[in-house]
């Protein structure tokens, strides 16, 4: 797909990706807010059609890290981002790209479930049709929710509203909107924290069948959801880098020995 | 102080009867009891004005009906109680309360929202803390003020633009009467949108929205019941304003479609009687309690509206 | 997939313009407001500045618009705002802290809540209606200052409830149960440290009450302030005048010399608001000082 876009238009591209296997390239990330740097000089590469999970004690800087790649820290103000995040051979915060546009193309699922207070059906048609969508609204509806594994539970009363559902199903229905502005990558923080272990477990396998199509990055404060549920890890502390490696050997023979401390509990 | 006394007490191994009666207060707190009635007093004057306004109004405007019927009073299209032929037909004042009341609505209500979406939605804290301060102004400045400006700079400057508009007329006092009422509206649905969470607009932003998007189809429905009671709450105020609509809009109850003629409100009205020589208790003076009656009813009626719509939003947020 | 066309490229640019516009257009809106309030100052400034000197103070009104002065009126709204605040204060602040403090929360607190809420927005003109019929005729007390002030604290009382209730809310509670353990009853847990504590929002309340209670003018039309007073009341029984009446008489009349004398007035009235507004900014800082 990305191979696809670069001989269509015929434009040679300013940072093209290194590594075709990746959709995501992160070198050399620096985020500050005013003057404190909450994340520092990180690099690595997220591969496309897996799960890369972010895991850390708290206040390391996860969830900066990811929130910089949707440009959401936009809105804070005093962020800043230095180095280069490469995503369709463009610098995510190069002059000339459109923030609106990448969000649209890199999704995101927030900790606790926020769906708007709009019907269920409405929640999901709502960012497709800003964008002027053409195709058939119910068709979206119905293959979004589908993805989301929240068909069945819900067929019957689309256009109730999204409040009456429990928490593990909003968080779904969030998944669902998301998905319905058909995103290359889908960005999770901490999507299960607020949510019980029986939802939970729905979520996580609900993500090993959503990355046969999309590439999913997710923070986690959950070491062993990481274990389980991730093809790749990368560990950080203090807004450091500390390891990135495939999750079995971040999790059996981590090459970094703080990186043992942590997925043994030894503290955080 | 008192805690030592009860750790002697204890060290003196006091009889049975000497602690039960040492935890009890032999007298009543006679300071405590008079200050909790004067305090319940105070609560219920408000309890007592609203049951003085009722029995007043209704009693002086039953007296009138039994003199005028109902069905003159509120069907009629001629209001000349002062004069002779004699004519209660209230139409007139309500039609000119509702000119005015709605030309001041169209300025207010769109131009109240705008502010309110840029304060909540747009602007920095630091020009939130320079706008927010001059909107309290414009709504503390007294209304002879507002009476006083339609008269002398809004009236002019109109005529410049229509020549055949009346120094006194329903256009001036609406535009002036919407300025006084902007603020609320500012006011009230800035509250209202900053009630709404932050995670439902990030949300928003999440799935590729541009801020009009995000705030007219997410944060503005959202908050729609805070923003819908301040329109009300504005509009129950510009139908109750006084002074400016009389001075700028003049005496002269008549039912016409343009707003470039006097006409006269209902609260216009009742200053131009109180003001002159009416007799009291003749039918005369029982019509101000009528004309009172309606408009106390029709604002009462607003707010009980407003606060049941606010009532309901503060539900989806609690 | 229904996306990844070139219509949705070109749409986009369209939705960026069309949120820029709209940010453009909320934004004028409201700075509209701005230069309006100071076209409005800088009006009233210019109709009325030329008349505005001592001798514009010191002397009564008068049918010669030279000789004319709001003495009488000035001096009227004065002993209004201390009689206001003398009857309106105690009772306001009173009525809060039992709503807060004292009364069980029922239905009947709730009831007296919603009443005040309702009271709130009454027309100005109708308490003056009430502040005739109660004050002027049943109590006898004829067209007086007391009449005036009483009916203007009736007028500004739910405000001044509301107000204070808010403040006393954010009062902690953990305040309260420290002198409760010590022994203390309600009222000295209140008087000692519930009110101290939220009086710099209660004043706040207090002065942006007594201000509307300046401007109005309706409710003293109805009771009975004059229009033409030679004269300086002296006591709380004795006929007045205040401001606005003033302002409003001379607005009403049609020679331009009187409109700009109005003008003057307007900006004495403006003066004595920002004053009493400064005041109550001053007192509140102070006072929140002291209590940290």
């Amino acid at each position: 797909m990305m191979g696809e876009q670069v001989e269509q238009s015929g434009v040679s591209y300013s940072h093209p990706i290194r590594n075709r296997k990746s959709v995501l390239e992160l070198r050399n990330v620096s985020i500050y807010y005013d003057e404190n740097r909450a994340v520092k000089d990180v690099s690595f590469n997220i591969r496309r059609n897996r799960i890369t999970a972010i895991i850390g004690p708290s206040g390391c800087g996860k969830s900066t890290l990811l929130r910089s790649i949707n440009r959401m820290n936009d809105f804070v103000e005093g962020a800043r981002v230095e180095g280069e995040l490469i995503f369709a051979n463009e610098d995510l915060y190069g002059n000339e790209v459109d923030a609106v546009e990448v969000r649209r193309r890199i999704g995101m699922v927030f900790q606790k479930p926020n769906p708007f207070p709009k019907s269920i059906y409405n929640n999901i048609t709502w960012g497709p049709l800003n964008y002027g969508y053409e195709g058939s609204l119910d068709e979206l509806v119905e293959r979004s929710l589908k993805q989301a594994a929240l068909w069945d539970e819900v067929k019957g009363r689309l256009h109730e509203s999204a409040l009456n559902l429990s928490g593990g199903q909003q968080q779904r229905l969030c998944i669902a909107r998301a998905l319905a502005m058909e995103p290359e990558v889908l960005l999770m923080d901490e999507p299960c924290s607020a949510l019980d272990p029986i939802s939970t477990a729905h979520i996580e396998d609900l993500m090993f069948q959503l990355k046969e199509h999309y590439t999913i990055v997710i923070v986690t404060h959950n070491m062993q959801q990481a274990a389980r549920i991730s093809d790749y890890t990368a560990f950080m502390e203090m807004g450091d880098l500390i390891e990135f490696n495939v999750t079995k050997r971040i999790f059996t023979r981590p090459s970094v020995q703080r990186t043992e401390q942590y997925v043994t509990g030894r503290f955080g | 102080m008192t805690v030592e006394l009860n750790q002697k007490k204890v060290t003196e191994a006091p009889r049975e009867a000497d602690r039960v009666t040492s935890l009890q207060s032999s007298k009543i707190r006679w300071g405590e009891l008079g200050i909790r009635i004067w305090l319940a007093f105070c609560a219920l004057i408000s309890v007592f004005t609203t049951i003085a306004i009722i029995v007043l109004l209704a009693s002086e405007t039953l007296k009138f009906f039994t003199a005028v019927s109902p069905a003159e009073f509120f069907l009629g299209t001629t209001w000349t109680p002062l004069f002779e032929p004699s004519a209660f037909g209230v139409l007139p004042l309500l039609w000119g309360t509702f000119l005015v009341t709605l030309g001041a609505a169209v300025i207010a209500i769109p131009a109240g929202l705008a502010s309110a979406i840029y304060l909540s939605e747009y602007a920095s804290d630091r020009v939130r803390g320079i706008v927010k301060p001059i909107l309290e102004l414009l709504a503390g400045i007294p209304t002879v003020v507002y009476g006083y400006f339609a008269l002398t700079f809004v009236t002019p400057t109109l005529r410049n633009v229509f020549s055949d508009l009346q120094v006194f007329n329903a256009l001036s006092a609406a535009i002036v009467v919407g300025i006084m009422i902007l603020p609320m509206v500012a006011t009230l649905s800035d509250n209202a949108m900053r009630a709404v969470p932050v995670s439902l607009r990030q949300g928003a932003y999440a799935l590729g929205a541009t801020s009009y998007e995000v705030t007219t189809k997410v944060v503005v429905p959202a908050s729609l019941s805070g923003v819908m009671a301040s329109f009300l709450l504005a509009i129950s105020r510009a139908i109750g304003e006084t002074m400016a609509v009389t001075l700028a809009a003049g005496q002269t109850p008549n039912i016409s479609l343009s707003m470039f003629e006097s006409i006269q409100t209902m609260t216009a009205y009742i200053v131009q009687v109180s003001l002159g020589d009416t007799p009291t208790g003749g039918i005369a003076y029982q019509t101000l309690f009528a004309v009172a009656t309606l408009l106390f009813a029709i604002t009462l009626a607003i707010n009980i509206l407003s606060q049941l719509i606010l009532n309901r939003f503060r539900e989806v947020y609690e | 997939m229904a996306f990844h066309s070139t219509t949705e490229h070109r749409n986009l640019a369209k939705r960026h313009l069309k949120s820029k516009v709209f940010a453009a257009f909320c934004g004028a809106v409201t700075w509209s407001s701005v230069v309006l309030l100071v076209v409005l100052l800088y009006q009233v400034s210019v109709d009325g500045f030329r008349w505005l000197d001592w001798q514009f103070i010191d002397s009564f009104p008068s049918r010669f618009p030279e000789r004319a002065g709001i003495k009488s009126a000035l001096v009227g709204t004065i002993w209004l705002i201390l009689l206001v605040a003398l009857i309106s204060i105690p009772v306001g602040v009173s009525a809060a802290l039992y709503l807060e403090e004292f009364a069980t929360k029922g239905r009947i607190s709730k009831m007296i809540e919603v009443n005040i809420a309702n009271l709130a927005g009454v027309p100005s003109i109708v308490y003056g209606i009430l502040g005739l019929a109660i004050f002027v005729r049943y109590f006898a007390l004829e067209r007086s200052l007391l009449s005036g002030a009483l009916t203007m604290s009736l007028l500004i009382l739910p405000v001044i409830i509301i107000a204070s209730r808010e403040a006393i809310k954010t009062v902690p509670v953990s305040i309260r149960y420290a002198a409760y353990s010590l022994g203390a009853t309600k009222w000295q847990t209140t008087w000692a440290h519930v009110l101290p504590a939220s009086f710099p929002g209660i004043m706040t309340g207090v002065i942006l009450a007594l201000s509307r209670a300046i401007g109005e003018t309706a409710p003293l039309v109805m009771i009975g302030a004059l229009t033409f007073v030679a004269f300086l009341p002296e006591g709380p029984m004795d006929s007045f005048t205040a401001l606005p009446i003033q302002i409003y008489n001379w607005v009403s009349r049609p020679q331009q010399e009187f409109h700009e004398l109005a003008a003057a007035g307007i900006i004495v009235l403006l003066t004595v608001l920002l004053l009493m507004n400064s005041t109550a900014i001053y007192i509140r800082n102070k006072t929140e000082k002291r209590l940290r």
